[in-house]
């Protein structure tokens, strides 16, 4: 009863933010430069009131991506078909652009730990990892993309390079890849890579969408910075230069500014995606 | 899997700090992870905590910030939520108050946590259109027969402790609570549930209706329990606040 | 026969009163609001008042507040509870758990 219709078919190469309720005022009055919203789907798994009132009305206007967290894509056991059920049905009525999700996994025993957690990239991970992302596909009836984590330590037992892992992943199941360059940059500095040689590794032609935000620092046992990818602050420097480095090789794509904790007034928040637009427009074709 | 795998011990660890680090766990230049690992163990504390005091404000405003995240961190490893939907988180943090020794002197605690979790399931439950008032325009006979679906958002909390007061001293300005029992309806007209309180007869009536019992015959049960019972303002608060969805058959 | 005019009289009484109770329960609502939503009602209406009701969403973030030590924790006299005064029941007991009861009673969604 509530199918939103729209007439957009995928998301804007321009900025986008995460949509938070405390915004909603001066979304109404103005959104500019925003162009599109994403939202976590789990909130929106409610059976109605304001929550799911708002979401029709941002799907009928906007370009909406559909952001799951709770999935948990790279767990050892069975997705929870109660969930996929819900997001199916979010899917259906919101109708949304796009929708995404994470390497990583949430779910374990059936307790749901609010935290997106690592796994080993190994040749057993990727075949579950594939089988769970058909099983998501052919429930929501589309390609989803997948997110590239941000790591705080490694598995001895790894065997892939992440780009790797997410490249094949992508090959078997046809998704797509949400590219988090601040994601990158924070696994880069944790684990001692090369932000840029992870880029030039990835497949960039598979990038349906670019995340940003912010992070916050700290030290390891040895003294050794440690971030933590805590999106409760302006996109750092050094990322916003990944970002150019990233838009060089990939071209224009949708980006989006997330910023979960400590959200701050709407003004803030647009000046993120205004230079945001800045980067996209140094290489529009 | 195989049985070299860090991942079963990852998990199992994650909630409990007073196990090892897991093996098999490093940093980029291969040394062991160390406190690395507890980004994960605190990012799920953290937010698990911070869903709580979100969820039941009045409960945190009760025991103080630093009780409040004590009593989370129990709670969130004795009680971690069982799907992805955060809206729901706290189901049975009523229940852990009323069991959680350390809280024994605070026995209306669980039931101030009833009254905030039905306000969040008030607030996410199914639209609805409130009946029209015409439907009373009957005769008297069919009056006494009318039977109704009542909204969807609509909760009934009864607690032999004051507990809309206790609610409305910490989140709306209320007077500081007596003793004595209370009975609270939530409804929610468009998308903001609030809590009313009810007078004596007030819950037994509800609770008839949403058996699908007549307005007569639920009339008469809320007055063999309640003698005082006060119709009028019952029906003024339902209809004003649109619990009544329409009649059934 | 007495007691059947009894009742009688008592069903008359009865209509009468809920009759009287839904016309004075009419009269102080003029108009019905039906749910036809407006945007502006779609945001938090009430100056922040109503944010607490959505409740909790999940994250995507970390947290860089540490606090994963969940285990030593002592109540200290703290929050509004030091200023409430609640006497026992009546009968010296607790009467506990008196929702889960009433859950049967709740009408389906």
């Amino acid at each position: 009863m509530y199918d939103a219709h729209h007439q957009f078919d995928a998301l804007p190469p321009a900025p986008g933010v995460g949509y938070k309720p405390q915004h909603w005022s001066d979304i109404l009055e103005n959104p500019a430069p925003v162009q599109w919203f994403e939202v976590h789907a789990e909130n929106y798994m409610g059976d109605g009131g304001r929550p799911i009132a708002q979401l029709r009305y941002l799907a009928e206007r906007f370009a909406l991506s559909i952001h799951g967290v709770g999935a948990s894509i790279g767990g050892a056991e069975r997705l929870d078909p109660d969930h996929i059920a819900r997001l199916k049905h979010l899917v259906n009525w919101a109708n949304p652009v796009s929708f995404s999700e994470h390497l990583a996994w949430s779910t374990h025993d059936s307790h749901f730990l609010n935290d997106l957690l690592p796994l080993p990239y190994t040749t057993a991970t990727l075949t579950r990892v594939c089988d769970h992302i058909d099983e998501v596909q052919s429930a929501i009836g589309r390609q989803m993309l997948l997110e590239n984590p941000s790591s705080y330590l490694a598995f001895a037992e790894s065997t892939w390079d992440e780009p790797d892992f997410l490249e094949e992943i992508a090959r078997r199941t046809g998704c797509g890849l949400l590219l988090d360059v601040n994601n990158v940059f924070v696994s880069a500095t944790n684990l001692g890579f090369s932000p840029q040689s992870y880029i030039d590794a990835f497949s960039v032609h598979r990038v349906g969408e670019i995340h940003l935000a912010g992070h916050d620092e700290d030290h390891d046992d040895h003294g050794k910075p440690l971030l933590i990818d805590a999106h409760g602050a302006e996109v750092a420097e050094p990322v916003w230069a990944l970002l150019d480095y990233t838009l060089a090789r990939s071209g224009p794509r949708p980006l989006l500014v997330e910023w979960d904790n400590d959200v701050p007034e709407w003004p803030i928040l647009a000046d993120e995606a205004r230079r945001a637009a800045t980067a996209l427009a140094k290489v529009a074709a | 899997m195989s049985d070299i795998s860090a991942e079963a011990p990852f998990r199992d660890a994650l909630l409990d700090p007073s196990q090892a680090i897991p093996e098999g766990l490093l940093d980029g230049a291969g040394t062991p992870a160390g406190r690395r690992y507890d980004v994960y163990r605190n990012n799920i504390a953290v937010s698990l905590t911070e869903a709580l005091e979100t969820g039941f404000p009045a409960v945190a405003k009760l025991l103080g910030e630093q009780n409040f995240k004590g009593v989370a961190g129990f709670y969130l490893r004795h009680h971690p939520p069982k799907s992805a939907r955060m809206m729901f988180y706290g189901q049975a943090f009523g229940e852990f108050l009323e069991s959680f020794e350390p809280l024994a002197k605070f026995p209306y605690l669980g039931d101030v946590a009833r009254l905030e979790f039905a306000l969040r399931e008030s607030y996410h439950a199914a639209d609805h259109i409130a009946l029209d008032p015409q439907t009373f325009a009957v005769e008297p006979e069919a009056l006494m027969a009318l039977t109704f679906r009542l909204a969807p958002s609509m909760r009934l909390i009864s607690s032999p402790w004051p507990v809309y007061s206790l609610w409305a001293f910490n989140m709306a300005g209320g007077p500081k609570p007596i003793a004595g029992a209370q009975d609270v309806v939530i409804l929610r007209t468009e998308f903001d549930p609030e809590p009313h309180l009810l007078g004596s007869g007030g819950r037994a009536f509800i609770e008839a209706l949403a058996m699908q019992t007549t307005l007569g015959d639920a009339y008469e049960e809320a007055l063999a329990i309640a003698p005082d019972f006060d119709l009028s303002s019952v029906l003024s608060l339902l209809i004003a606040q649109g619990a009544l969805q329409g009649t059934t058959q | 026969m007495f007691l059947k005019r009894e009742e009688t009289m008592s069903k008359l009484v009865k209509t009468a009163a809920v009759a009287g109770a839904v016309a004075a329960a009419l009269v102080t609502h003029t108009s019905t609001a039906t749910a036809q939503a407006k945007e502006k009602c779609f945001g938090v209406s009430l100056a922040g008042k109503n944010d607490c009701a959505a409740g909790p969403g999940t994250t995507c973030a970390g947290s860089s507040t540490v606090d994963y030590q969940g285990n030593a924790w002592t109540l200290v006299d703290a929050g509004t509870c030091a200023d409430i005064e609640l006497p026992a029941m009546a009968d010296g007991t607790a009467r506990m758990g008196s929702l889960t009861e009433l859950e049967r009673d709740l009408p389906a969604s």
